[in-house]
């Protein structure tokens, strides 16, 4: 396949970026995204001649990515105009080749919003998720003996939804699709998943008006209820969680 | 408290109550208006009772606080909604992942205030304060003829925005309200498009209806 790439450049978080336009030839349909994308990066470092970018690691596209196996949540770009591309389900790095046809175009960007800084090219700073877990996203335990593994029941509906909940893995394709850049779903998620389990459930009037609170103040916006980000989610966490932590917050801020 | 109302859930409450109130007077405005169709001694003995009882004295103010609050608010979360993304981006497709009244709501909103604009003007602002000399009825099939074709044309196309918005409206408000779940989404949404769909046809067929009704 030959293909053209528009993909967005910037050096750091204070420049100003660009799109650029490269050329990538003979790529495979069974490449995935990010395996094309390295093949142009080996163009670009090939073709460097300035050994002074080269030595900073400049001349290649820089993006995010570790397991490629869809399960880390560390890869992430819109491509031609929707979180992770076209297909529903996946990560960008579940995302293949054949998904394209020859001589497409292919219009590359980083996530935007303002809680997710632009660190270099296709890389984002997504701190302001683990800031919002650190608020409340946990359970306290206390220490002691360890407890017996069944000696806590829970109805198994529950553990299933706690479970769908539970799969979020934090890639922020919710915050990047949403036309608000609402973090809503991810926060849904968390909050949802410790609110459905009696582990999670003592802390939870608190931790829901916490992890709201700081998502309020990192800049995330309010969510309209369009569900675009249960759609591009990589694991299909649905929007009903957000309805769950509506109602936790609602009933946690009446009953206090 | 405080922080509550101030909070993105606490505000998006407060667009989803009064939204849910405007959906409700949306239903007996509706349901006035067809009398219509059964003349013009009911209509007018309709219209002559809600101006003149004491409830829908106390309504009234409610009513248009109830919509100032609902617009005000969506201007507020409209412009912080806009603030968390700064740079936007070059190319955006969600044809596929969310419907178009729902990515429009602000839209839909704001050609609804423009008519809501014509419309209080015609009536209301007519019946309450010109000394009109014709009844209700005759007000409102006066406008809806073949000489005022362009005010039916505004009618007509109000009504589709307004049903457009409440498609969107009605399951967004139970979703934000809590009041959701998977089971429950289904019905919502059908609810939603039964009823957006009964108060949108149901408000542009009256002006048809009279067009139609001179023509023939
Ligand atoms: S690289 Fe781990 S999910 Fe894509």
């Amino acid at each position: 396949m030959d293909l053209t790439l528009k993909i967005w450049r910037q050096k750091d978080s204070k420049s100003k970026g660009k799109f650029e336009t490269y050329q990538v030839t003979g790529i495979s349909p069974d490449c995935s995204f990010l395996e094309m994308l390295d093949q142009l990066n080996e163009k670009l470092i090939s073709e460097q001649k300035d050994p002074v970018a080269f030595a900073r690691g400049d001349c290649g596209v820089s993006f995010d990515h570790d397991c490629r196996e869809g399960i880390c949540g560390m890869c992430g770009m819109f491509i031609n105009g929707r979180a992770h591309g076209a297909d529903t389900g996946i990560t960008t790095c579940q995302l293949h080749m054949r998904r394209f046809k020859d001589k497409d175009t292919i219009v590359v960007e980083p996530w935007r919003a303002k809680p997710f800084p632009i660190i270099k090219d296709l890389v984002v700073d997504r701190s302001a998720f683990d800031q919002i877990i650190q608020a409340g996203g946990y359970v306290n335990v206390n220490t002691g003996g360890v407890p017996d593994a069944n000696c806590i029941p829970i109805p198994k509906p529950n553990a299933d939804e706690a479970m769908d909940a539970a799969a979020c893995i934090g890639c922020g394709a919710c915050v990047a699709t949403c036309k608000n850049a609402s973090a809503m779903l991810f926060v849904a998620a968390k909050v949802s998943q410790l609110a459905l389990l009696p582990q999670g459930k003592v802390e939870a009037k608190e931790r829901v008006q916490k992890m709201v609170a700081k998502m309020d103040e990192l800049g995330f916006g309010s969510c309209t209820n369009t569900g675009a980000c249960e759609v591009e989610c990589p694991k299909s966490v649905s929007i009903s969680h957000i309805a769950r932590m509506n109602r936790e917050y609602l009933c946690a801020k009446l009953s206090s | 408290m405080s922080t509550f109302l101030t909070s993105s859930i606490g505000k998006k409450l407060i667009m989803s109550i009064s939204g849910l109130f405007l959906i409700a007077f949306l239903c007996v405005h509706l349901t006035l208006n067809l009398l219509l169709f059964a003349g013009a001694d009911i209509y007018n003995a309709a219209a002559g009772f809600m101006g003149s009882n004491i409830i829908m004295k106390i309504i009234e103010p409610v009513l248009g606080a109830g919509f100032i609050i609902h617009i005000i608010y969506s201007i507020i979360l409209w412009f912080q909604n806009q603030k968390a993304r700064p740079v936007k981006y070059k190319m955006v497709d969600q044809s596929e992942s969310s419907t178009w009244s729902s990515r429009n709501m602000i839209v839909l909103g704001i050609l609804i205030v423009a008519f809501l604009a014509i419309h209080l003007v015609n009536f209301f602002y007519k019946i309450k304060f010109t000394d009109i000399k014709v009844t209700e009825y005759q007000l409102v099939t006066g406008m809806f003829t073949q000489e005022y074709w362009y005010i039916v044309v505004i009618y007509v196309v109000g009504a589709i925005f307004l049903g457009l918005h409440l498609y969107h409206a009605f399951q967004s408000a139970f979703q934000t309200l809590g009041l959701n779940n998977s089971i429950w989404r289904k019905r919502w949404d059908v609810i939603g498009l039964i009823y957006s769909l009964i108060i949108g046809l149901g408000f542009a067929i009256i002006p048809l209806y009279f067009l139609v009704k001179e023509l023939i």
